[in-house]
């Protein structure tokens, strides 16, 4: 029997979910090693490194993301149980939430409004299709939500996911730059501002932060999907973009 | 750590439950988010084994991003053609959202914790 050579063994790895949840793994691990290797840079975000590695070897493998995801599905599936995890660093700020809960409300409504608003006016003057614009509008509201939203008015909820992992690294890489630029170093702001610009990637950033950080992005994104389910359809049809 | 994770993935349950009988525009793990926190509050404390799970799982909150972030090689067409529309809105809107939200939290608690306080000796 002839030996089988490294493609016949990569394509019968490949349609088992054990390759794609491996090399996300493995992936995942050289990008934290680089953004540690770089003292927590923020430049350097390990969700940005480990998709650019899985990209560049599925492509040169002709594999489609389809049968990646296959495996990966495994670990896209713990976001649900860590969504409903954010409740207990949530609950060890609530003493320093009860403070804030009216700066917290002003912060959500004009935050989701100028997120949709200004993506969508950079865009159209760029010239991008009404289809796009749509699914632009909710790219800061957490996937699930966002994809939700996108469906309701009209535009793409697959291009919406990818629209808003692409802002979730953004804010992620640039927030804490912002913050000190403007001269804001209370954590409980800056977490608030974090998730709702950022939501789940941006949580995920101020945890590496501070714990407060953290607990106070993950309300600003839950609060925010609460929001903008209701807000953003009905901002979208003010501006008639919503046939 | 099972009875932990076992916790958190009953609460999604009775989230996804709910948004379905109720028909909320919210996903399930959002409203499993609000029932656990409820109850942390009536319990008044967290219970060891849900605090350890919970702490492990989002110290590692980065890596659940990546297969979704994946799917960005599906839209290659689109984004190639629109590239440098959908760039520069998402990095302008970005900073605009950052800044504006943080600026309207500032600004609130400032106005709110010095409102009402002019009789304290300055």
């Amino acid at each position: 029997m002839p030996h089988p050579n490294l493609t016949e063994i990569w394509v019968y790895l490949a349609a088992s979910p054990l390759l794609g949840l491996s090399i996300t793994l493995a992936a995942y691990q050289v990008a934290y090693g680089i953004y540690q290797w770089g003292k927590a840079n923020p430049l350097l975000n390990p969700v940005a490194i480990a998709v650019g590695l899985l990209i560049a070897l599925l492509s040169a493998t002709h594999t489609s993301y389809f049968t990646y995801f296959e495996g990966a599905q495994f670990v896209h599936f713990l976001l649900g149980p860590a969504t409903v995890a954010l409740a207990i660093p949530l609950y060890k700020q609530l003493n320093k939430l009860r403070r804030l809960w009216l700066p917290v409300i002003l912060a959500l409504i004009v935050g989701i409004s100028s997120a949709a608003l200004s993506a969508i006016a950079t865009a159209a003057l760029l010239g991008a299709t009404p289809q796009t614009l749509l699914s632009l509008a909710p790219k800061s509201v957490t996937a699930p939500v966002a994809m939700g939203i996108t469906e309701k008015v009209g535009g793409l909820p697959s291009l919406t996911a990818v629209l808003v992992v692409m802002t979730g690294i953004v804010g992620a890489t640039i927030g804490t730059r912002v913050f000190s630029w403007l001269g804001i170093r209370d954590d409980s702001i800056r977490g608030i501002a974090l998730g709702i610009t950022s939501h789940g990637i941006g949580t995920a950033r101020a945890f590496q932060v501070s714990a407060e950080m953290g607990a106070f992005s993950g309300l600003g994104m839950a609060l925010s999907a609460f929001v903008s389910a209701a807000l953003l359809p009905w901002l979208l049809r003010m501006l008639n973009l919503v046939a | 750590m099972i009875t932990g994770f076992l916790v958190l993935l009953l609460y999604e349950l009775l989230g996804e439950v709910l948004v379905l009988l109720l028909k909320l525009p919210i996903p399930g793990p959002v409203v499993g988010m609000l029932l656990l926190l409820l109850t942390l509050m009536l319990l008044k404390k967290v219970p060891a084994e849900v605090d350890k799970t919970a702490t492990t799982l989002l110290s590692h909150l980065s890596l659940l991003f990546v297969p979704a972030g994946v799917g960005v090689m599906v839209h290659f067409q689109r984004i190639r053609s629109e590239g440098l529309a959908i760039l520069v809105a998402l990095l302008v809107s970005t900073v605009v959202t950052l800044v504006v939200t943080a600026w309207t939290m500032q600004v609130s608690r400032y106005w709110l914790t010095h409102r009402g306080r002019s009789d304290a000796p300055s």
